[in-house]
């Protein structure tokens, strides 16, 4: 979708939360959940943070790393992409103190997530690097370049435009994937619904705005992402040739 | 020999010396025992089919490709080799970037960097890597757009400007890293035939003001003519026939040539 | 002790029946998302107004998580008088949700089918449906299928999320198991090695169709 209809879905969807938040059957549940949704934003932020991170340094790390890196980052990309976030942080939070590890919820939470994104992150960073073309490569032989300068001036700022879509998409992934922390007894916005809903049984207007909560954050990053681009893209032909 | 015996030799140096080199993919040679010497100043034109091996002959030189057999000596000290103990062997990347820094090449397909305005793709290696100010690089650059032409294109992106335009921003990063000997490879071979001549225009002119050396694989047999000194003929990855433009164009000796030339003139 | 093997190997039967409930729901769970997905894609291709409409909706699903999905569909029936299986309900949300992923993916194969084919169709007489069904999506489909495949793996690494509405699939299993003995190490590590397997041999065999499909189109 455009820019504009995100924009538009994103008016749309805070003009009804807002409603809805003072509105009488839905206003009661609305402080918990704002509660709730800020520990999924902090959450959330955390592990994004980490997930660029490790994806980043395992990503050049299986391209460019000393064999033994190289296969620790393989290792690592594997094992959290081949198995299921909720298997990691459960594995994290339960199986972990068994071998004398023991950390708090929060901590498991942006962990799990960072990690499992993280993984997801370094396969964005390695075909966006290779996506640049050879004759880049071969353009700073030409200047004499060191390989270092060359990645450093010339591959990664192009690989950076590249990596920007993809990336937002896994940031939605791992906002999504918070959820799953209501499972490991964080009282974050998924939490907090259940709870309430477990109170009250009132399902319908809980989870309305809790979607819309959701979505209004979804909306934020998916808008703050094709701004991103389009600023770092500057000049930038779409798609890719030159 | 030691550096300042390469010095005091230097003068009577050929610029670039290419010395029983081959290369070879796989079980394909495509150069085989190529012996070639370029002097200070000169003007060569490599033109030839195909597959005869006239670019690996400048990707060679620009170190883009290793050589599989052979030496290729620059300016007078041998670039894909170094001495160690009083033998030959193969170069390490010190020495590689040393001796590479005398040689700047210009692309068939311009291979400018998108993420960079023309000026920024004109001082981006003299300051990394020649280490000048920024300031003094960008008056270079400034300069060197002003003579290409495109000095009211300096804050324009590759995106933004015509092929031919790109190439001659091209030309003139190629030169801010103040080279020794110039490879063009098929430069104007990507651009549209009413741009090919803004960029011809362009070399023909550095050839006139500067004392550079250049090695140019092209198809424009005219454009060879009138500015190279010496035309080499590549076919299957040797010098099938090389000399002045007027001999190998007007009175060509070998058969290979005759029928390229023949083929080519028919083209149009 | 870290890891008891005695404890390993009396749960595995019991894990391995779990699997199977796994593996129902996953099927199940895909086959839905590939016919919606369809359907949602072709609706978006229909018309402006509509397929503004069902890209929102696309986006809305897309948007939140399965597992509030999951809550919602389970806990927002029964408020309407039908009461869902928890496994009914689960393997709904997780059709649904990747439903709206397939649709995008289907509308990429159909949008890289060259216009000349419908020209040519329409020049050959045939009818809208006859083209779609006999020529379009013939086509469409076969470059799509490693990007299903892709969506299947992950929709299999999303089951675990049925656990949180006590469906009985490995995850469930594991925590339970974990629950009565105090040994939680050894059911989720399983659980973990179970998904790592199952996900690089599906790996393998998508890059095997996808090598199969390059060939067949590069001739």
């Amino acid at each position: 979708m455009g820019t504009f209809s995100l924009s538009v879905m994103l008016v749309g969807a805070v003009i009804t939360l807002a409603a809805l938040a003072t509105s009488h059957t839905f206003s009661v549940f609305f402080p918990g959940l704002l509660e709730g949704a800020w520990l999924t934003v902090q959450i959330a932020v955390c592990g994004s943070l980490l997930a660029v991170v490790m994806g980043t340094v395992s990503g050049l790390a299986k391209l460019y790393g000393p064999r033994p890196l190289r296969w620790l980052a393989v290792t690592y990309i594997e094992i959290f992409r081949g198995t299921s976030a909720l298997v990691q942080l459960f594995w994290l939070f339960f199986a972990l103190p068994l071998f004398g590890i023991s950390l708090e919820p929060f901590t498991v939470a942006v962990l799990g997530l960072g990690l499992n994104v993280g993984a997801y992150g370094a396969e964005v960073v390695r075909g966006a690097v290779q996506s640049v073309s050879r004759s880049q490569w071969e353009a700073t032989i030409a200047l004499n370049m060191t390989r270092l300068q060359a990645l450093r001036r010339i591959i990664l700022p192009q690989a950076f435009i590249a990596m920007i879509p993809p990336w937002g998409n896994l940031f939605i992934e791992l906002l999504k994937s918070t959820a799953l922390v209501s499972l490991i007894t964080l009282s974050d916005l998924a939490f907090k619904a259940q709870e309430m809903n477990q109170t009250t049984m009132r399902t319908i207007p809980i989870f309305t705005l809790v979607l819309l909560m959701y979505l209004v954050m979804s909306l934020c990053i998916t808008i703050g992402m094709k701004r991103l681009e389009k600023t770092a893209a500057k000049g930038m032909p779409r798609g890719r040739s030159v | 020999m030691t550096m300042a015996a390469a010095e005091q030799l230097a003068p009577q140096q050929p610029m670039v010396r290419f010395e029983n080199v081959s290369k070879r993919y796989g079980n394909l040679v495509v150069l085989d025992d190529l012996n070639l010497e370029v002097s200070r100043g000169e003007k060569v034109a490599i033109i030839g089919p195909s597959g005869s091996g006239k670019t690996t002959v400048l990707r060679m030189l620009m170190t883009l490709e290793r050589i599989d057999g052979g030496v290729i000596w620059v300016d007078g000290e041998p670039m894909t080799h170094m001495m160690q103990g009083g033998q030959m062997v193969p170069a390490a990347q010190k020495h590689l970037r040393r001796v590479r820094s005398k040689i700047g090449m210009v692309f068939q397909h311009f291979n400018l960097f998108p993420h960079m305005t023309a000026l920024q793709n004109c001082i981006e290696a003299p300051i990394t890597v020649l280490k000048m100010s920024r300031k003094e690089a960008e008056a270079r650059a400034t300069e060197l757009l002003g003579m290409v032409g495109l000095a009211d294109k300096k804050g324009h992106y590759p995106a933004q400007l015509s092929g031919g335009q790109q190439q001659r921003v091209a030309i003139a990063r190629a030169l801010a890293m103040r080279p020794k000997v110039m490879l063009f490879d098929e430069v104007t071979s990507a651009l549209d035939p009413e741009l090919v001549g803004e960029v011809l225009h362009v070399i023909r002119q550095l050839g006139a003001e500067h004392d550079l050396t250049m090695l140019m694989v092209t198809h424009q047999m005219g454009f060879a003519k009138e500015f190279a000194d010496r035309v080499c003929f590549f076919y299957q990855g040797k010098i099938a026939e090389q000399g002045a433009p007027q001999e190998l164009f007007g009175a060509p000796k070998n058969d290979r040539t005759k029928q390229f030339l023949r083929a080519v003139l028919e083209s149009g | 002790m870290i890891w008891d093997w005695d404890y390993t190997f009396e749960i595995l039967p019991v894990l391995a029946q779990a699997a199977i409930v796994t593996i129902e729901a996953t099927a199940i769970g895909f086959v839905i998302a590939l016919v919606l997905g369809l359907f949602l894609a072709i609706l978006r291709m229909s018309g402006p107004k509509t397929g503004w409409c069902v890209s929102v909706f696309i986006e809305c699903i897309r948007s939140t998580p399965l597992l509030i999905q999951i809550f919602f569909l389970y806990f927002v029936f029964p408020s309407f008088g039908i009461t869902l299986d928890a496994f009914v309900a689960g393997v709904i949300a997780l059709g649904l949700h990747y439903g709206c992923y397939c649709a995008e993916v289907y509308r990429a194969g159909l949008e890289g089918v060259h216009r000349g084919q419908w020209e040519a169709c329409t020049a050959l007489n045939l009818s809208s449906l006859t083209t779609f069904k006999n020529i379009i999506l013939p086509q469409a489909i076969p470059p799509i299928v490693p990007v299903l495949g892709n969506y299947l793996v992950a929709l299999f690494k999303e089951t675990p999320l049925l656990s949180a509405i006590a469906v009985m699939e490995m995850m469930q299993t594991a925590k339970i198991l974990g629950s009565e003995t105090f040994r939680y190490t050894e059911p989720i590590t399983l659980v973990g090695i179970a998904f790592l397997i199952m996900s690089l041999v599906s790996a393998a065999l998508i890059r095997i169709v996808e090598r199969r499909l390059n060939l067949r189109s590069a001739k």
